[in-house]
Order: structure tokens, then C-alpha cells, then sequence
């Protein structure tokens, strides 16, 4: 029982692992491009909680259908959610690499300690 | 001109004076001289003005904004603040006529800066007198201290820069740090922080709170220079002398005992304070103050930093004339503010008119200087005899009143050190005067004659002043005993 | 009236300085309407859509919005107002109108964090914000921006990740976005864990954006190297707008029905805080470069609107939304002075500014006048703040006597750094070689002085902000008790 209660509970340890991965990376790494890597996930871990906390036992798409009666819909909310939320991680990430490139271009480097001695 | 409007007029005046000064100095010096010594006139006829309406017993009193509830910009005239007033306008004329002749006589730098700042502080200083609140009071005692900054650093060499950041720095951090805290602890305690005749602290304070709340206060208004925030007060040696005239006589300093005997009398309240143990140590502190002080001048070799540690005693004078918590001591509080005033704006412009004639700082240098500047030296004795309380000079006047007063309280501290200090003042004036009538110049020493015509009229005024004030201290006397009038 | 975020919202596109400039006006004239209605008792609400809430998603302006958004407005017409000379200066001509698209994008999101009261919608306006921001602080001119920018990024990212976190939990155990209604709801949730986890990564989330001492390395740098416009646009108002989302978090949502939350609340917000102000003011005391110093002051300040918000008392409140209003002004009448200096002067090392004083007396005069608030010396905005500050330390408690002297030891390391400031302008000589600068352009100075000016008249009447603050306070402190 015990075990079958944390089994129940296993999208909710991939999230916390996920975040802490990349947490990680975002912090352990010294390559601002692995750092953005670590921030993705952590992202996407976030994600992950979103859609996961949506589901209702037993429940479909929510798409009302004609002739069916009492259908049991997963929260469509949070799924709208994410999705304006994925929509921001992509641009997060869009603009951190841009930056990252116009970094290469002006100091030749992608490495945190490299870029700090320079200056 | 109503008296509500004469106290307005009198804070813009010198403000409006400030910028058309600033604006005059860019077209030509003499036009801004002009412009200073009208400003400096009117003002005198403003607050003059405001005499009569004082003598019949007026009180007038104008509100400017609220700031918060409770916590109002709002000036009121009442006997102190009206002789500081009409003590710091009156001198504002002669200092800028000295001024006139120091700056030129030296060829100073930034003479339109020195100007308007020297405006501004008038301004401040009137804030000061008339403020009728606690809250206005230190809104224009920080803008005197700021003011008052560029004047002290005004030759702007690394020297003067570190002894001006030491005047502000002491200046400022005190009255942030300790009379920010006071007032504010007195608003919340008492509702308000208006000045009112017999105090607004009565019943509502208890006993070790009373001393806490008074110490904060004295040591929080640096500008009065009790031990141990005294040490602003010989760094600011550097300023240009009609500078240290204006700080050590007319606005700073008495800004700061001002601010103490306002808040002893009207916030307080004597009777108060008096029945309290723990506000005896004030006493004690000033006591110390004017001893040390003059046992720290007694040793001091040049002529300004003398000067400054006599203040210093002079000005605790004040403080414990305040802190003797009696009627005629209070009076004899605010008659020393003038006295001192006098006496000692004659003896800084005189140490002021040797160094412009001569470029002499230092003690031992004035051998004999007595008959090269006759004019000045006899300014210089006047003065001199003044702060020790010599009969016929104002000094005498005020410290009359202030044995008076301890007599009164029964308090032997305050007549010992009075004696005391009167024996050291003497130690250390009357050598200089031997010095410079009666020893002869070492030979070979430079010629030189008397300092410019504007400074050496600008000091025989005020030695005049200092014994007119001996013979003529009638209506001043009679303005201030309406302070104590009523609660004796 | 109601569509006053709408306004900004629909013009991003603004073509170049001059449209940017309009829609900013149009936008502080709109805030200020709002906030006569607010005065007038009437808090607004706007339900986009058309869908009431809490199924919508609501706006709304109450006397605690209405405020900020008073100095989101204010901070971004005044900054585009006289930004052209500054900008044409650091940024190309190309560039430009792709420059000003982004400022007012991050205008609108700040607006939208201010008025929305939709916990996922403030989430989306953050981001809008923060991605503005970070590509308006890319834009400077020197190489370094764009670390300090990566490095912004990052930790901005996190704490809104943070926040995301914290959001979804609270809308798992309460099932609404709706700020009003999550209050509501969560009185009814049976297990609390989730709900203090929730608490605990929004506070931590938006305290990174916050910049609250120490997660706020990112601050100084960032900044420093911004063009010095957007840097007048941002140390007026972006932390202080996370700031607000914190404030209304912890004391709308949370304070009334999580148990215990306040004094939680008050432990975590007050040594931060406390460390905050007295570190960073020690590091401002011996910061060389002119901006850097700025900024890190920003970090000591941020400290005591925090601090106020940690007494979790009205009066404390009142003086936290009053600083949030008094330190917009003087810093960012500060900056704008930078920028005037920074017209003339590419190297804004204290050191290498001997002599300005003399060469640009206005701007100069103008920069005392701020420091004198951001000191909070009498008869300046700071001081008011300052003054509730301490009374609110003082109610306190007996720790209130501890506080007050932490306040005041750090106002006197204001007054330490402001000094260097006012000594290297005024004292120092001027360094030999350089060119003879002469005094900003007008555009840039009449704004400097404008803020300069409401630095004092804000400190001689307070009436309007101060009203607004302290209904915000009844407002918060209501929902707390």
C-alpha cells in the first residue's frame, strides 16, 4: 500500500527530479549554452506538474461530443495554461541563446570564467 | 505688512536674495555685493518689524503645509526665537559688510558661490528662529547644517575637503542618529510636537525616559557642541573667516543651543524637567564641557582654534544656564546667546582683519601688534574682555543673570564653574592682550598696516555693540522674561 | 478609463521615439485618472472578455495599484520623455525603433503585473517585462552588458519559474487563478502542506526578482551596463513591481488564512532585509563607478520596503508602499542625472568625474537634490518614507529600538556615499586631457529637474501618495487580520 501510494505519486517525483537536474546544470555548469540546457529542463519540469495535476481519473480530451452523456473531461485549464507557458520558455530560450551568440561575437568565448578574466 | 506675512517674507527674502545673488554674480561683483547688502537691510526691517507686535505680547504664528497629520511645516514667533531672529538678520549686515572687505582683500575663489550660500543660511537660520514645531525646526536645522557645507569647504583643498566632511559628517550623523530618533519618539509620546509655553512632555514620560529622551536631544543638535560632539567645531577653522564669524557667532552654533533651550523650555517644560533626577546630568555635562574646553583653549597656539574651543565654552554657558532649570537662568540663557554674539563676531573679525593686513595665524606672531593695528587690537581687547565677563561689556550682563539663576536653584556646581571658568577665560585671553600692546615686534618683521576699511568698520561696530549692549540690554531683558513669565 | 492597460497593451508596435513617448503619456495620463476614481472610493475592475470573474481573467486597480502603476507610468513616460538625446547617443539609428517597441513591451507587461489580479496572467506579464528587459539592458553600448544581461536572465528565469511552481500548487489544492477568489478558497483546503510549499516559491520566486538581498547579483550589474535610460526606466519600477506582486501575494492571499503565516513571513522577510540594508549600503560606500553605486544603493532600499512589509502592521505597510513611491523618485531623478552627466562623460568612474560641477552645474544640482532624498533628509520625499519607517519601528516593539538603528546607520551609509558623489563632482579637480563638456541637452535636463522637483514637493505634500498608501494599508492589513 505504502509503496503503491508513492508509485501513485511517480509524475511528481519526475518533477522533482527534473527541476533539480536542471537546476543543477544551471548552476554547476560554467557553459552558458549547458546552462541553458539546465534551464530548459527545469522548465519543462514545471510542465510536467502542470499537465500532470490536470488529469482526472478515468477522463478524455475535453471535447464536448453529441450523444455522450456524462463524459468525464481532464481539466482543459491547466493545459492552457502550460501552453502559454512553453510559449514563454521558448522565447526565454530564444532570446538567452541570441545573447549567448552576440557573447561568442564580442569576447570569442562561451565559457563563464573565460568571459570574466576578459574583462 | 501683517506679522503672519513678515515671518513668510522673512524666510524668502533671503532665499529670493540667494538667487538674484547667483544671478548678479555672473554680471558683475560690485552689483552683487549691492544685492547682498540690500537683501541683508530689508531683512533687518522685516524681522525688526516683527519687535513691536512681540513687545505688546503678540504671538503670531502661520501654517504652512501638512505634511502628515499631526506632523504640520508651521512657523510661530515667540521671545527666543524672535531675539535669535533679529540677532542673526542685524548681524548678517555687518558680516557681509566684512566680507566684503575679507573676500576682496584675499582675492578669494568663488566669491558669487560663497554669497548665496551665505544667503541661503540666513534663510535656514530664520527657519530656525521661527520654526513652531519640532519638525520644521530640524527640516531647517539639516538645511543650515547643508548650507552651510559649501561655506566651510570653500577653498577646496584636500585639507579643507577632509575637515568639512568631518563638520558634516558630525553634523549630519548626529542629528540623523540621535535627534531624528527624539523627535520622533516625542511625536509619538506626546501626540505633538508643537512648541507650547510649559512644555507638552509634563505627565506623560517617566523618569529614566525624561533623561534618555533629553540626552538624545542635546547630543543629537551637534551644532551646540556639547562634550563629546564638539570636535565639528575646530575642523570648521578652515572656513574663511567671515565664515567662522557667521558659524561661531550669528547662525550655526546659537542655531544649536537655540534649538536645546527652545526644546528645554517649550517642549519640556522647566517646571518638568526640573522635578525629574534624571535630567541632572545636563548640568554636569555642560559643566565639564566649559571647563575642558577652556583648559583645551589654554593651550592652543593659533588664534582661530582658540577661538573655537572658547566657543565651545561659551557655548555650553548656555546650555547649563538652560539646564539650571530656573527662570532668571533661562533669561540669563538667552541673553548670553547675544552676548556671546557680539563678543565673539568682534574677536573672529578681528582675528580675521590680522590675517587679511598680515597673513598671521599664530599666537606668538602677534607681538606687538597693537601698534600696527591699533583699530582692530582694541576690537580684539573688547571682545576678549567680554568673554571673561568683564564690567562694562555684554559678557557681564548675561553672566550675571546666570549666577543669578544658581544662586536661585541653590546649585553650587553651576556658580564653581562659572567662577572657575571665568578664572580660566582670563588665563587665556589676557596673555594675548599683554602680548600685543605691551611687548615690543621682534625686529625684522614685515611691515604691514590695518586691514581693508570695510573689515575694521565692520569689527568697531561690533565691539560698539558689545558695550552698548552693557548700558542698553533694557528691552531685551523685558522680551525674554515674557519666556518665563507665568510659570516661575 | 477602464482601458488604460489596454492602451499599452495594443501599442508595442510604436514606431519610433515619438510614438513610444506618446503612448507612454497616454498611458501616466490614463494611471492618473485611474487613480482620481481610486481616490474617490471606487476601486475599478475590468473583466477581459467579458467573462466575470472569477472564470475570466480580471483587472482591477485598487488604492495599492493604482499607486505602482502611478510609478510604472510615470517612471516610463518620464524616462522615454527624455530619452532621444541619451539613446541616439548609445544606441544606432537602426536599431532604434526595434529598441523602443521592446521598452514599451516591457512598459505594458509591468502595467499588466500591476492591474492584473490573475495569479498566471501576472506570471505572463512578468515574462513580457522581463524579456523587454533583457533585451533593452542588452542594447548597451559596452561588451559587458551582455553577461550581465545572460546572468539576469537566468536567475529572472528562475524566479519566475519559481513563481510558476508556486501557482500551480495553489491552484491544484484551490482550483482558481483569481487572486480574490484564491483567498477565498483556500480557507476551505484541508491539508495546508501544499499551500505553505506554494508560499514558499512564490515568496522566494519574486523575491528574486525582487532583488531582495541576496539574490540580488544580478542587480548591480545588469544596472550598470544597461543604457543609462532603460536604467532610469527600470530602477524606478521593475523591482518595485515584483516587489508589489510579493506584497500582495503574502498579504492578500496568504496572511489571512494560512496560520501562522505572518510571523513566517516576518521572520524570513526581516533579517533578509535588515542584511540587505546595512551589506549593501557598506558595499555602496566603496563602489568607484558611479551607476554601480547606484544601483547597489537600489539593493539597500529594496531592503527597507521590505523591511516596512516585514513589521506586518499597517503602519509598517504604509511605510513600504511609501517608499515603493519616494525611492521611484529619487532614484530615478538620480539616474536621469547620471544620464545628463553620462552625455558627456563615457567613463562614470567617481574618479574621473572631477569638475562637472562647474561644467554642468544644473545637472549636478539636480543629482544633490535626489541624493538629499535618497538620504531622506528633511523636506525631501525620502524623509517622509523614512519618517513612517521609523514610527513604524518603533510600534514594533521591543525590537523597534534595534530596527530604528539599523535605519538609521544605514541612512548615514547614505549619506557617506552620496558625499563621495557630491565631493568627486564639486571638489575634485577636473581630469587633465578630456574635452570641455558642457551642459546636457535640454530635453534631458527639464526632466531631470522636473523629477528633482517633485523629489521636494513630495516632501513638503505628501497628501496624494500618502492617502493612497495608507488605504493600501487598511486594504492589506484588513485582509490580514
Amino acid at each position: 500500500m505504502k509503496l503503491l501510494e508513492l508509485l501513485g505519486y511517480f509524475n511528481y517525483w519526475v518533477f522533482a527530479i527534473i527541476l533539480t537536474v536542471g537546476l543543477y546544470a544551471v548552476i554547476r555548469k560554467t557553459n552558458l549554452i549547458k546552462k541553458l540546457i539546465g534551464l530548459s529542463i527545469f522548465q519543462s519540469a514545471v510542465f510536467l506538474m502542470y499537465i500532470t495535476m490536470d488529469k482526472v481519473e478515468g477522463g478524455t480530451a475535453p471535447i464536448i461530443q453529441t450523444g455522450v452523456e456524462n463524459q468525464i473531461f481532464s481539466n482543459p485549464l491547466p493545459q492552457v495554461l502550460i501552453l502559454t507557458a512553453i510559449v514563454v520558455g521558448v522565447s526565454t530560450l530564444a532570446l538567452g541563446l541570441a545573447i549567448v551568440v552576440r557573447i561568442n561575437e564580442s569576447y570569442g568565448t562561451i565559457e563563464e570564467r573565460e568571459i570574466l578574466d576578459a574583462d | 505688512m501683517t506679522p503672519e506675512t513678515a515671518i513668510l517674507v522673512a524666510l524668502i527674502l533671503p532665499l529670493g536674495g540667494a538667487l538674484a545673488i547667483a544671478l548678479a554674480g555672473r554680471v558683475s561683483p560690485n552689483l552683487r555685493e549691492t544685492v547682498t547688502l540690500v537683501t541683508a537691510a530689508a531683512l533687518i526691517w522685516v524681522v525688526w518689524g516683527l519687535l513691536p507686535t512681540l513687545m505688546a505680547g503678540g504671538r503670531p504664528a502661520v501654517e504652512i503645509s501638512q505634511v502628515m497629520p499631526g506632523l504640520t511645516i508651521a512657523f510661530k514667533v515667540e521671545p527666543l526665537g524672535m531675539l535669535f531672529a533679529a540677532l542673526a538678520s542685524g548681524l548678517w549686515i555687518i558680516n557681509s559688510v566684512y566680507s566684503i572687505g575679507y573676500m576682496r582683500g584675499n582675492k578669494e575663489q568663488n566669491q558669487t558661490r560663497f554669497y548665496t550660500c551665505f544667503a541661503l543660511a540666513l534663510s535656514a537660520t530664520m527657519g530656525v528662529a521661527f520654526a513652531g514645531n519640532l519638525f520644521t525646526l530640524f527640516l531647517f536645522y539639516e538645511l543650515l547644517t547643508l548650507s552651510t557645507y559649501p561655506l566651510v569647504s570653500h577653498k577646496g583643498d584636500p585639507a579643507t575637503v577632509r575637515s568639512a566632511r568631518v563638520y558634516l559628517g558630525v553634523l549630519l550623523s548626529t542629528s540623523i542618529g540621535l535627534f531624528l530618533p527624539a523627535i520622533i519618539w516625542t511625536y509619538m509620546v506626546a501626540g505633538t510636537g508643537d512648541f507650547t509655553p510649559g512644555g507638552i512632555l509634563a505627565g506623560k514620560l517617566d523618569d529614566p525616559a525624561i533623561g534618555l529622551l533629553l540626552g538624545l536631544f542635546v547630543f543629537g543638535i551637534g551644532k551646540a557642541a556639547v562634550m563629546p560632539v564638539h570636535r565639528w567645531l575646530p575642523a570648521a577653522m578652515v572656513a574663511p573667516t567671515p565664515v567662522s564669524a557667521l558659524l561661531h557667532a550669528v547662525a550655526v552654533v546659537k542655531a544649536g543651543v537655540f534649538a536645546i533651550t527652545k526644546i528645554i523650555v517649550y517642549v519640556f517644560g522647566i517646571d518638568f524637567l526640573f522635578d525629574a533626577p534624571s535630567s541632572g546630568w545636563l548640568l554636569y555635562m555642560a559643566a565639564f564641557t566649559i571647563i575642558a574646553a577652556s583648559l583645551i583653549a589654554l593651550r592652543q597656539t593659533n588664534i582661530k582654534r582658540l577661538l573655537a574651543y572658547s566657543t565651545i565654552a561659551q557655548l555650553s554657558y548656555v546650555v547649563m544656564a538652560a539646564a539650571i532649570l530656573k527662570p532668571l537662568a533661562e533669561v540669563g540663557a538667552a541673553i548670553h546667546i547675544v552676548a556671546h554674539a557680539f563678543g565673539k563676531i568682534t574677536l573672529f573679525f578681528a582675528a580675521g582683519a590680522i590675517y587679511v593686513a598680515s597673513k598671521k595665524t599664530e599666537l606668538h606672531q602677534l607681538r606687538g601688534i597693537g601698534r600696527r593695528m591699533p583699530w582692530t587690537m582694541a576690537a580684539f581687547s573688547i571682545g576678549a574682555l567680554s568673554m571673561i565677563g568683564v564690567p562694562p561689556t555684554a559678557g557681564f550682563v548675561s553672566k550675571w543673570y546666570i549666577l543669578a539663576g544658581a544662586f536661585e536653584a541653590d546649585n553650587l556646581v553651576a556658580v564653581f564653574t562659572i567662577i572657575a571658568s571665568t578664572a580660566l577665560n582670563a588665563a587665556y585671553f589676557l596673555p594675548i592682550l599683554y602680548l600685543a600692546w605691551f611687548e615690543r615686534e621682534n625686529s625684522g618683521a614685515p611691515e604691514h598696516g590695518e586691514a581693508p576699511l570695510a573689515a575694521v568698520l565692520a569689527l568697531c561696530v561690533t565691539a560698539l555693540l558689545t558695550l552698548a549692549f552693557f548700558l542698553f540690554n533694557g528691552p531685551v531683558i523685558e522680551l525674554e522674561s515674557q519666556v518665563v513669565r507665568g510659570f516661575t | 478609463m477602464l482601458s488604460a492597460p489596454l492602451v499599452v497593451l495594443l501599442q508595442p508596435r510604436g514606431l519610433a521615439w515619438a510614438g513610444a513617448t506618446v503612448a507612454a503619456l497616454a498611458s501616466f495620463a490614463i494611471a492618473l485618472a485611474l487613480t482620481i476614481a481610486v481616490l474617490d472610493g471606487q476601486p475599478q475592475v475590468y473583466a477581459m472578455g467579458g467573462w466575470p470573474a472569477p472564470y475570466g481573467i480580471a483587472l482591477g486597480v485598487d488604492a495599492f495599484s493604482a499607486l505602482v502603476l502611478l510609478v510604472v507610468t510615470g517612471a516610463g513616460a518620464a524616462s522615454l520623455l527624455a530619452a532621444r538625446p541619451s539613446i541616439d547617443q548609445q544606441i544606432e539609428q537602426e536599431r532604434q525603433p526595434l529598441f523602443y517597441s521592446a521598452w514599451l513591451l516591457g512598459l505594458a507587461g509591468l502595467v499588466g503585473i500591476v492591474v492584473s489580479a490573475d495569479a498566471f496572467n501576472i506570471f505572463v506579464f512578468m515574462e513580457i517585462s522581463s524579456l523587454a528587459s533583457y533585451i533593452l539592458i542588452a542594447g548597451g553600448p559596452d561588451r559587458r552588458a551582455l553577461p550581465a544581461v545572460f546572468k539576469y536572465l537566468i536567475m529572472g528565469t528562475i524566479g519566475a519559474t519559481f513563481y510558476l511552481i508556486g501557482v500551480g500548487l495553489i491552484y491544484m489544492m484551490t482550483g482558481t487563478l483569481n487572486l480574490a477568489d484564491m483567498e477565498a478558497r483556500i480557507g476551505d483546503v484541508v491539508d495546508m502542506n501544499p499551500i505553505l510549499v506554494a508560499a514558499g516559491f512564490i515568496t522566494i520566486g519574486l523575491a528574486l526578482k525582487a532583488a531582495v538581498f541576496p539574490l540580488h547579483v544580478w542587480l548591480p550589474n545588469a544596472y550598470t551596463q544597461a543604457p543609462h535610460m532603460v536604467t532610469v526606466f527600470l530602477a524606478a519600477c521593475a523591482t518595485k513591481v515584483a516587489l508589489y506582486v510579493l506584497i500582495r501575494f503574502d498579504y492578500l492571499v496568504f496572511q489571512a488564512k494560512l496560520a501562522d503565516h505572518e510571523v513566517q513571513f516576518a521572520l524570513f522577510a526581516m533579517p533578509l532585509a535588515i542584511l540587505g540594508i546595512l551589506v549593501a549600503s557598506a558595499v555602496a560606500m566603496f563602489e568607484g563607478n558611479l551607476k554601480r553605486l547606484l544601483a547597489t544603493s537600489s539593493v539597500a532600499q529594496i531592503g527597507y520596503i521590505l523591511l516596512g512589509a516585514s513589521f506586518v502592521s499597517q503602519a509598517g505597510l504604509s511605510a513600504s508602499v511609501m517608499h515603493i513611491f519616494n525611492h521611484a523618485l529619487a532614484k530615478g531623478g538620480l539616474f536621469l542625472a547620471v544620464a545628463c552627466l553620462a552625455y558627456h562623460y563615457r567613463d562614470l568612474r567617481l574618479d574621473q568625474l572631477g569638475g562637472a560641477a562647474a561644467r554642468m552645474p544644473w545637472t549636478c544640482a539636480a543629482l544633490v537634490v535626489c541624493g538629499f532624498s535618497l538620504i531622506g533628509i528633511p523636506g525631501t520625499a525620502g524623509f517622509i518614507s523614512k519618517w513612517l519607517l521609523i514610527s513604524a519601528a518603533l510600534e514594533s516593539g521591543p525590537w523597534g529600538w534595534g530596527l530604528v538603528a539599523v535605519i538609521l546607520v544605514s541612512s548615514l551609509m547614505a549619506v557617506v556615499y552620496i558625499w563621495r558623489i557630491v565631493e568627486a563632482v564639486y571638489f575634485r579637480a577636473a581630469v587633465e586631457g578630456d574635452s570641455q563638456p558642457a551642459e546636457a541637452p535640454l530635453q534631458l535636463l527639464l526632466v531631470t529637474w522636473l523629477v528633482a522637483l517633485l523629489n521636494i514637493f513630495f516632501g513638503l505634500f505628501p497628501g496624494v501618495p500618502l492617502e493612497l498608501a495608507n488605504s493600501t494599508a487598511t486594504l492589506l492589513a484588513g485582509f490580514a487580520s
